[in-house]
C-alpha cells in the first residue's frame, strides 16, 4: 500500500506564499481601477428628506454620484431575502442605496465614484443629506416593548416567531420533582476578519462580459445575484475569489450592496471599479451576531435527568433579515447538544432593531444555544449538589442510541438526526485531560495562598457539512500534473492542502503534483459556498468521488495499453503499474495522452495519441459514452448534515482585588470523525478558541440608546491580541467516523468557538460562587457583580 | 479612512519649522511619530490644512543624561529612551513606564515628547512627567521658554503651549539617593490604554524610614493627577495599615469616569489597589538601591 496522506500532519502549501507577502487580495488587483466611497447614514432611524450632491459635481477626480433614484430595474428593488422560511412572516431587506428611510447607522445612502479613494471620501463628505430623525429601537428589551417600530408595517418588531417541540415539555416540567428557571443574556459581537469586504469589477464592452473579483465565501452566490440584478446572462458573468483575508461568516452574507453597485458602475462607466471597505465601515455596515435574551424552564429528577425543557428566547436580527432566520433556528436546535431531554419545546422571536444586520458569524447561533443548555446543566448540578459532569452524563445520548432522531427540523430543512458520536467517551477524555477529579485539591491549595480559581466545562454537538451539495473536478494533464477545482471558496482554511491530500491518496499521485483551485466560477460554476464547517465534508467528498472516477478511467486506459486486467493494476506516485510486475508501467501523464485521440502532435509525447499510431480503425476514436481527456467530476449531496461534537474545560483564576480573569488552562476534546490533517484541525481549534475567548471576555458591540456604535474601531472593540489568548491549548481527539460520506469526516471549522461563552461563564461562576447569567463579562462587570451580590443573593437563577 | 487634503512641509532645520509654524499656527499640526495624529487624520477627527513634518530635524533626536537628570528631544522615540542604560540608571521610572506604552512597534515610531504634549491623561508619560516634576522646553520663532509639568497640562488633550510653539525638549529629574520608583497599570489588553495606572516615588532617609510618598495616575482624571500620600506614612513605616490607608486616600482622590470599558467605581478600586502595589514596590526599590548602591 502507498503512503497515506489523509490523517497526516501535512504542512500547509498555502503558507509559504502567504507568509512571504505573495498573497494577492482583491485590493492588490487592478491598481488603476476607480474607487467608490459610500455616504452612510449617521442616524439609526430617519427619513431621508433630501440628498444634495451639488457640491460634489465640480470636485476634480469625481466621475459619478449615485443615489437610489439612479438605480435601474431589479437593482432598484430590495436586496434578496436569501433564505425564506414560513415562520419569517415579516422578512425585510434593504435597498442597495437607501430609499426614503434609513434603519441603522452605516446604511448606504449614496455612492461616489472617483479616481482614488481619497477623492471619493472627500466628495462623500461634501454630499449633504437632510434627515428627519425617527425614534430608534436599540436592544432586545426595546424591541420587545415595541413602543416604537423599526418598520412601520411590522407589528411588535417581530420578524419571525417560530416554535418547535418534541413531547409535552410543559406537563413534563409541571410533573418533575425539581424545577429551575434561568434568565440569560448574551451580547453582540462580530466576525471582524482582517480583510474587510472588497469587490473589483471589470466590464468588457466588446464581448459583453462582466468579470468580478470579490472577497466572498460564495463566488457562485455573488455571480447569480449580479446576473439577476444587472440583467446579465449567467454565462457572461465570471466571479473569481482571490486570496481572502478571513471570512468567519460575514462574507457568506451576499450580495452586499457594493457587490452589485460596483459591477453596475463598471458597466455604466466602462472602466474597472473597486470598493475596498475600511475598518470603520466594516463595523457599521457589515454583519454582527450573537445578541440574544433567553428564558429557560427545566424540570428534572433527583439524578439531574431532564424530564422537560422549555426555552423561550429573543433574537436581535438587526434592521433587516437578508439571511432569513438561520441563526435563531440553529440556536433552537443545537441547544440540545449531546443531551436527550424527556420533552423539549422552544419558541423564539426574531426581532428588528435599528442596528447592523445579524447574519452567521463562526458558530452561527450555536454558542448561544450551548450557553443556554450548559448554564442549565450547571444550575441543575448546583441545585442538587452534584458533580457537574455527573449531571451531564445522565443526560447524554448513549452510543448505542445513535443515529439519534430528536424529532425536530434542523437549519437545512432536514430532520435533526445525529449520525454518530460517543459523548460518554468524550467526557472521560476531557476529565482526564483537565484533571477534573483532582481539581478540588488544587482549589484548596490555591485558596490557602489567597487565590481564587474555578473550573468549568461545556459540551456541544455541531451540525456540519450542510447541503445541498458541492462538486469537484479532477483532471490529469499530459505532464502528469493534476488540476483540481471546486466551487466553494477559501479564506485561509488550508483547502489547497487538504483537498490535495485527498486527491493524492485517492488517485495515487504525488501530493506536490496536485494543484487546487477554489472559488473561481470559470473553473467550477456549480457550488454553494464555504460556511457551516462544510468545506472538507462537502468538497472533500465530491473531490474524492471525482478522483475515483479519474482513477477508474486511468486504469481502463492503462489496462489496454499494458494488456493487463485493470484489477491487477495499481497507481503509485503517478505511475500505473501491474502489481508484482515492476517493469510493466505507464505514467499517468501518458495515460492522459492516450485518453485524448489527436490529429495533431504538438510534442513527442503526444505523438503516441495521433491517428496513425493508436486506435482500432473500425471503431470511433472516442467510444460511445466515453469522453476525451483524463478527467472526472464528482458531486456530493448528503441526505442531511453530519454532527461533530466536543467538550471544553477551562480553569480560570479571578483576582480578589482587581477582578481580572486569568486563563490558567484550556482543554479541548474534539470529535470531527476521521481527521484529514490533524495540524490543520488543531489550527482551526486554536483559532476558534481565540475567538471564543474574545466573545466570552473581550468583544461586544457597544451601541448607545441612539443606535450609535461607540466602539467602531480596534482600539475600543477589544479583539484579543496573542497576549490575551491562552499560549497553550491542550487538545485530545476522538474519532467516530460519519457514516454519511465516503471519508467518514465531519466539519471542524467552527468547533473551537462554540462552547467558549458557556465554559467561561461556568468557570467564573465556580471561582466566584456568584451566578453568571450575562456574557461576555469584563473585570469591571465582575467587580460590579460582586458588589451587587454582597447586597442580594445570586440574581437570574432561582428555584421555583 | 483617508485623511482630508492637507499641505505638507518637511523643513530641514528647526528654524524653518518654527517659522512655518508661526505662519500657520492656527491650522497646522506638527508631525513627529504620528502615532496619535495619523489615526486622527485618517478618521477625519482632525483636519489640519498643513502638516509640518519634523522628522528631518535629527538634531532633536537624542538622550542626554547627567547627574541632574535626563533630557531628550522632540524626535526621540520612546524605544530610544526605553533602551538607554544611562538614562535609566539616572531615572529608572522611565523604562518602567515606557514598557507599558502601547506595543514595541508603536514605541519604535512614537516620540515621548509628542506623547506628552498630546496631553492624554490616559497616557503613561504625561503622568510620569508630573510625578517627577520634570519640565518642557518650548520654542517659537520668537524665542524659548521652560514650563514645569504642573503648568503644562491644563485640560483634556490641552496644554499651555502657545500658538506657534514646538516642544523641543523634556527634562526628567534624576532619582535622588534613598528614593525608589515603581509603575503598574491594568489594561484590558496588553498595550491598550490603561483602565487605571499608577506610578510612585518613595523617599527614605538613611535609616530606612519613609520620608515622602508621591503617586501619579493615568486614566482616572482629566489631566495627569499626582497625589502626595506622605501623611499616610507619618510614622515612617511601610506597614500594611499605612498602605491600606494610602490606598483609601487614592481611591477617594481620583476622579474617574464611566465608559464602555469600566465603571468609575471599578477604576477607583483599581487606583486603590495599584497605589498599594506601587508604593510597596517603590519602597522595595529604594531599599535595594540603598543596599546595592545603584539602581
Amino acid at each position: 500500500m502507498t503512503w497515506k496522506l489523509v490523517g497526516e500532519n501535512v504542512t500547509r502549501v498555502e503558507d509559504d506564499r502567504l507568509l512571504r507577502g505573495l498573497g494577492r487580495y482583491t485590493d492588490d488587483l487592478c491598481p488603476e481601477a476607480l474607487h467608490v466611497a459610500m455616504v452612510r447614514s449617521p442616524h439609526a432611524h430617519a427619513r431621508i428628506v433630501d440628498i444634495d450632491i451639488e457640491r460634489v459635481l465640480d470636485v476634480d477626480g469625481v466621475l459619478a454620484v449615485y443615489t437610489y433614484e439612479d438605480l435601474p430595474g431589479p437593482l432598484a428593488e430590495p436586496l434578496p431575502l436569501l433564505i425564506p422560511h414560513p415562520a419569517l412572516t415579516h422578512g425585510r431587506t434593504q435597498y442597495a442605496l437607501a430609499k426614503d428611510e434609513v434603519n441603522y447607522v452605516g446604511e448606504a445612502v449614496a455612492m461616489v465614484v472617483a479616481i482614488d479613494r481619497y477623492i471619493a471620501e472627500d466628495a462623500a463628505f461634501r454630499i449633504s443629506v437632510s434627515y428627519d430623525p425617527l425614534p430608534p429601537v436599540v436592544g432586545i428589551d426595546h424591541a420587545r416593548k415595541a413602543e416604537h417600530l423599526v418598520h412601520d408595517d411590522v407589528p411588535g418588531n417581530v420578524a419571525a416567531r417560530m416554535e418547535q417541540s418534541t413531547g409535552d415539555a410543559e406537563s413534563a416540567i409541571a410533573g418533575a420533582p425539581h424545577k429551575l428557571t434561568l434568565d440569560l443574556e448574551i451580547e453582540r459581537s462580530a466576525a471582524t476578519p482582517l480583510e474587510g469586504r472588497a469587490t473589483l469589477a471589470e466590464w468588457d464592452t466588446g464581448s459583453g462580459r462582466m468579470r468580478v473579483w470579490t472577497s466572498t465565501q460564495t463566488s457562485t452566490g455573488v455571480r447569480a445575484a449580479i446576473a439577476a440584478k444587472l440583467q446579465l446572462d449567467l454565462a457572461n458573468v465570471d466571479v473569481i475569489t482571490p486570496d481572502v483575508g478571513g471570512g468567519f461568516g460575514v462574507k457568506i452574507m451576499h450580495p452586499w450592496p457594493e457587490d452589485l453597485l460596483v459591477p453596475f458602475v463598471a458597466r455604466a462607466l466602462g472602466k474597472p471599479v473597486k470598493f475596498i471597505e475600511d475598518r470603520r465601515e466594516h463595523f457599521i455596515s457589515s454583519a454582527h451576531e450573537r445578541g440574544q435574551v433567553q428564558h429557560v424552564e427545566v424540570g428534572f429528577d433527583d439524578d439531574g435527568r431532564i424530564l422537560g425543557l422549555s426555552v423561550r428566547f429573543w433574537h436581535d436580527n438587526g434592521a433587516y433579515t437578508p439571511y432569513g432566520i438561520i441563526v435563531p433556528i440553529i440556536t433552537s436546535t443545537q441547544l440540545l447538544g449531546p443531551y436527550k431531554p424527556g420533552a423539549y419545546s422552544v419558541v423564539f422571536e426574531s426581532l428588528y432593531t435599528n442596528t447592523v444586520v445579524v447574519t452567521p458569524y463562526r458558530g452561527a447561533g450555536r454558542p448561544q444555544g450551548v450557553y443556554a443548555m450548559e448554564r442549565t446543566m450547571d444550575a441543575i448540578a448546583s441545585y442538587l449538589g452534584r458533580d457537574r459532569t455527573e449531571v451531564r452524563a445522565v443526560n447524554f445520548i448513549q452510543p448505542d442510541e445513535l443515529p439519534y432522531d430528536h424529532g425536530l427540523l434542523f437549519q437545512d430543512g432536514r430532520p435533526l438526526i445525529y449520525d454518530s458520536g460517543d459523548y460518554p467517551a468524550c467526557l472521560q477524555k476531557l476529565k482526564k485531560l483537565v484533571g477534573w477529579d483532582e481539581f478540588e485539591t488544587f482549589r484548596e491549595q490555591a485558596r490557602s495562598q489567597g487565590r481564587r480559581v474555578g473550573i468549568g466545562l461545556a459540551c456541544y454537538v455541531e451540525g456540519t457539512g450542510v447541503g445541498p451539495y458541492e462538486g469537484g473536478h479532477v483532471q490529469v494533464e499530459t505532464s502528469g500534473k493534476v488540476k483540481v477545482a471546486t466551487g466553494l471558496t477559501s479564506q485561509g482554511q488550508g483547502h489547497q492542502t487538504v483537498f490535495a491530500q485527498i486527491v493524492a491518496d485517492e488517485l495515487g499521485v504525488r501530493f506536490e503534483d496536485v494543484e487546487v483551485t477554489t472559488g473561481d466560477t470559470r473553473r467550477f460554476p456549480y457550488a454553494v459556498g464555504t460556511f457551516a464547517s462544510r468545506a472538507a465534508v462537502m468538497s472533500g467528498s465530491a473531490i474524492a468521488f471525482a478522483a475515483r472516477a479519474v482513477r477508474t478511467k486511468a486504469l481502463r486506459i492503462a489496462a489496454d495499453a499494458l494488456e493487463a486486467s485493470s484489477d491487477d493494476l495499481e497507481i503509485v506516485d503517478g505511475i500505473v503499474r501491474v502489481k508484482g510486475t515492476p517493469d510493466a508501467t505507464i505514467a499517468l501523464g501518458t495515460v492522459a495522452v492516450l485518453s485524448n485521440p489527436l490529429r495533431y502532435a504538438f510534442d513527442k509525447a503526444s505523438e503516441s495519441a495521433t491517428q496513425f499510431v493508436v486506435g482500432d480503425p473500425d471503431k470511433p476514436p472516442v467510444a460511445e459514452g466515453d469522453e476525451p481527456g483524463l478527467e472526472g467530476k464528482g458531486y456530493y449531496s448528503p441526505v442531511r448534515s453530519t454532527f461533530a461534537s466536543g467538550m471544553h474545560a477551562v480553569i480560570v483564576e479571578t483576582d480578589p482585588d482587581t477582578a481580572e480573569i486569568k486563563i490558567l488552562r484550556y482543554c479541548v476534546v474534539h470529535d470531527c470523525g476521521h481527521v484529514v490533517n490533524p495540524l490543520i484541525v488543531e489550527g482551526q481549534i486554536h483559532g476558534g478558541v481565540a475567538q471564543g475567548v474574545a466573545g466570552a471576555l473581550y468583544e461586544r458591540m457597544s451601541y448607545d440608546e441612539h443606535g450609535q456604535l461607540l466602539n467602531a474601531s480596534f482600539m475600543d472593540f477589544l479583539m484579543p491580541y496573542v497576549t490575551e489568548v491562552p499560549s497553550k491549548i491542550e487538545i485530545d481527539h476522538l474519532q467516530t467516523p460519519s457514516p454519511l460520506n465516503p471519508l467518514g469526516i465531519k466539519g471542524a471549522g467552527e468547533a473551537g468557538v462554540i462552547p467558549s461563552t458557556a465554559v467561561f461563564a461556568a468557570a467564573i461562576e465556580d471561582a466566584e460562587g456568584i451566578g453568571i447569567t450575562s456574557m461576555p463579562i469584563s473585570p469591571s462587570e465582575l467587580f460590579e457583580l460582586r458588589r451587587r451580590n454582597t447586597e442580594a443573593s445570586s440574581p437570574g437563577r432561582r428555584a421555583t | 479612512m483617508k485623511p482630508a487634503p492637507f499641505a505638507y512641509l518637511r523643513p530641514e532645520c528647526l528654524q524653518d519649522a518654527l517659522e512655518a509654524y508661526a505662519d500657520h499656527a492656527d491650522d497646522a499640526k506638527i508631525l513627529a511619530g504620528g502615532q496619535s495624529l495619523i489615526p486622527l487624520l485618517s478618521m477625519r477627527l482632525a483636519a489640519p490644512t498643513m502638516l509640518i513634518d519634523i522628522n528631518r530635524l535629527t538634531e532633536l533626536s537624542y538622550v542626554h543624561t547627567d547627574a541632574s537628570g535626563v533630557r531628550f528631544g522632540a524626535l526621540t522615540r520612546h524605544a530610544q529612551i526605553e533602551h538607554d542604560k544611562r538614562a535609566n540608571r539616572a531615572q529608572p521610572l522611565l523604562r518602567k513606564a515606557l514598557r507599558s506604552v502601547a506595543h514595541p512597534t508603536i514605541r519604535n515610531r512614537g516620540t515621548t515628547v509628542g506623547s506628552i504634549v498630546h496631553a492624554d491623561a490616559a497616557a503613561e508619560m504625561p503622568a510620569v512627567l508630573r510625578l517627577l516634576e520634570g519640565s518642557v522646553t518650548l520654542r517659537s520663532h520668537e524665542g524659548s521658554r521652560e514650563v514645569g509639568a504642573e503648568d503644562l497640562f491644563v485640560g483634556p488633550l490641552e496644554t499651555s503651549l502657545a500658538a506657534g510653539e514646538i516642544a523641543t525638549e523634556i527634562f526628567m529629574p534624576a532619582l535622588p539617593a534613598g528614593a525608589g520608583v515603581a509603575f503598574e497599570e491594568i489594561s484590558r489588553r496588553r498595550g491598550d490604554y490603561a483602565l487605571c495606572g499608577a506610578a510612585a516615588i518613595v523617599q527614605t532617609d538613611p535609616g530606612g524610614a519613609v520620608t515622602s510618598v508621591k503617586t501619579g495616575y493615568l486614566s482616572v482624571s482629566e489631566t495627569p493627577l499626582v497625589l502626595d500620600l506622605s501623611d499616610a506614612f507619618d510614622d515612617g513605616e511601610l506597614s500594611q495599615t499605612n498602605l491600606t490607608g494610602a490606598g483609601e486616600l487614592a481611591s477617594a482622590a481620583v476622579q474617574p469616569e464611566t465608559d464602555i470599558h469600566a465603571t468609575a467605581d471599578y477604576r477607583r478600586q483599581l487606583a486603590g489597589v495599584l497605589t498599594k502595589q506601587v508604593i510597596e514596590q517603590a519602597h522595595n526599590h529604594a531599599s535595594a538601591r540603598t543596599i546595592g548602591g545603584s539602581q
